[in-house]
């Protein structure tokens, strides 16, 4: 049983964390973001609604990593969401770029071929 | 042999005119491809009036390693046996591409460099830029136990072989070093012969000064990585 009684940012914090997983789930049905990429994102507001549900879960993590302050191992998960997330942002836009490059440089070979053979034809 | 001379330009509307017909007169029975990079000036236009030579216009600045990679692929697609790479500023001098291609048709090489360091004569780059070219020689010497003298020229001759390789996997951003590396972990023969260089007549290098540390850093980076990486293989 949770010992704290429920507060106000919890409740706030619950509701905010239930509305991003629907936000993602309606923009996944929409089509307006890949599963792919989405995966990263419910996996972190996820782990947001259960801590926002069981607020002891966040002492708990903080006297296991020797964290004095609470509230600073609420900052280290967050910071860390982040981290990986714009990680895999990096890894995307990498991969992106390596198309990009592979669109352009057969789009000017073609565009040669084809006025070599506009030349050749007239 | 079909011979292809490819010829990055990017903004380099002073300059390329003279160093297509230098190509031409110096090099006759080759093919000339001018991989444009994205040029904001009158480039295009030059390219487009002038008669025999190939061109691609790529859609938008690649930088440096994208218009060789570009040109290696349109190399190896059709079917050409040499390519040598002559910069569209006018600091390689065309009159002495033959004599990087001729290690080539002996079988000597894979890859045939033309070094400002082992005459020493002509344009021999700033001073830090040589301290930096200094640095990756050391390395490469440590690394892959082999001594090159000017490892950032990009006065240069390719076999198939070392074209085909380089275009699976080129890297974009400070190519000529890292080639080096590449090849040697495949077990390619790399030469070096002696050129002169001019300094550059027109156009902007790739490599401002305040970005020469940050290129330094990187290609140490990836020589390292390319270096571990490639051991463990």
């Amino acid at each position: 049983m949770n010992p704290y009684p429920i507060s106000p940012i919890q409740i706030v914090s619950i509701i905010f964390s239930i509305f991003l997983l629907v936000l993602i789930a309606i923009l996944i049905r929409k089509k307006k973001i890949r599963e792919e990429y989405a995966i990263l994102w419910i996996l972190i507001f996820l782990i947001f609604l259960l801590l926002s549900i069981f607020r002891g879960a966040i002492d708990t993590i903080s006297s296991l990593l020797g964290i004095q302050y609470q509230p600073a191992s609420l900052f280290l998960i967050l910071i860390a969401s982040l981290f990986l997330l714009t990680f895999h942002f990096s890894l995307v836009i990498s991969d992106m770029k390596k198309k990009i490059n592979h669109l352009a440089m057969t789009l000017s070979i073609l565009e040669e071929s084809l006025s070599e053979e506009e030349k050749n034809s007239s | 042999m079909k011979l292809l001379v490819l010829i990055p330009a990017f903004n380099e509307e002073n300059t390329i005119s003279d160093v297509i017909e230098e190509t031409k007169k110096n090099l006759p029975e080759a093919d000339i491809l001018v991989v444009n990079d994205g040029s904001t000036d009158r480039t295009k236009q030059i390219l487009s009036n002038h008669k025999g030579i190939k061109a691609l216009h790529l859609p938008f600045n690649m930088g440096i390693g994208g218009a060789i990679w570009t040109g290696f692929n349109f190399f190896c697609k059709k079917d050409y046996e040499l390519l040598v790479r002559i910069d569209g500023d006018g600091q390689h001098p065309p009159a002495q591409a033959r004599s990087l291609i001729e290690p080539l048709l002996k079988k000597e090489a894979d890859l045939v460099i033309g070094s400002r360091f082992i005459k020493r004569e002509g344009y021999l780059s700033s001073l830090h830029r040589r301290g930096g070219i200094k640095l990756l020689n050391i390395l490469t010497a440590f690394l892959l136990k082999k001594e090159i003298t000017d490892n950032t020229s990009g006065f240069r001759a390719y076999s198939r072989r070392a074209a085909n390789l380089l275009r699976k996997d080129y890297p974009f951003d400070y190519p000529e070093p890292i080639e080096v590396y590449l090849l040697s972990q495949k077990g390619l023969k790399i030469k070096e012969i002696p050129t002169e260089m001019k300094e550059r007549e027109g156009g902007v290098s790739s490599i401002s000064l305040m970005h020469s540390y940050y290129y330094l850093i990187k290609v140490l980076l990836t020589i390292l990585v390319n270096f571990l990486y490639g051991g463990k293989k």
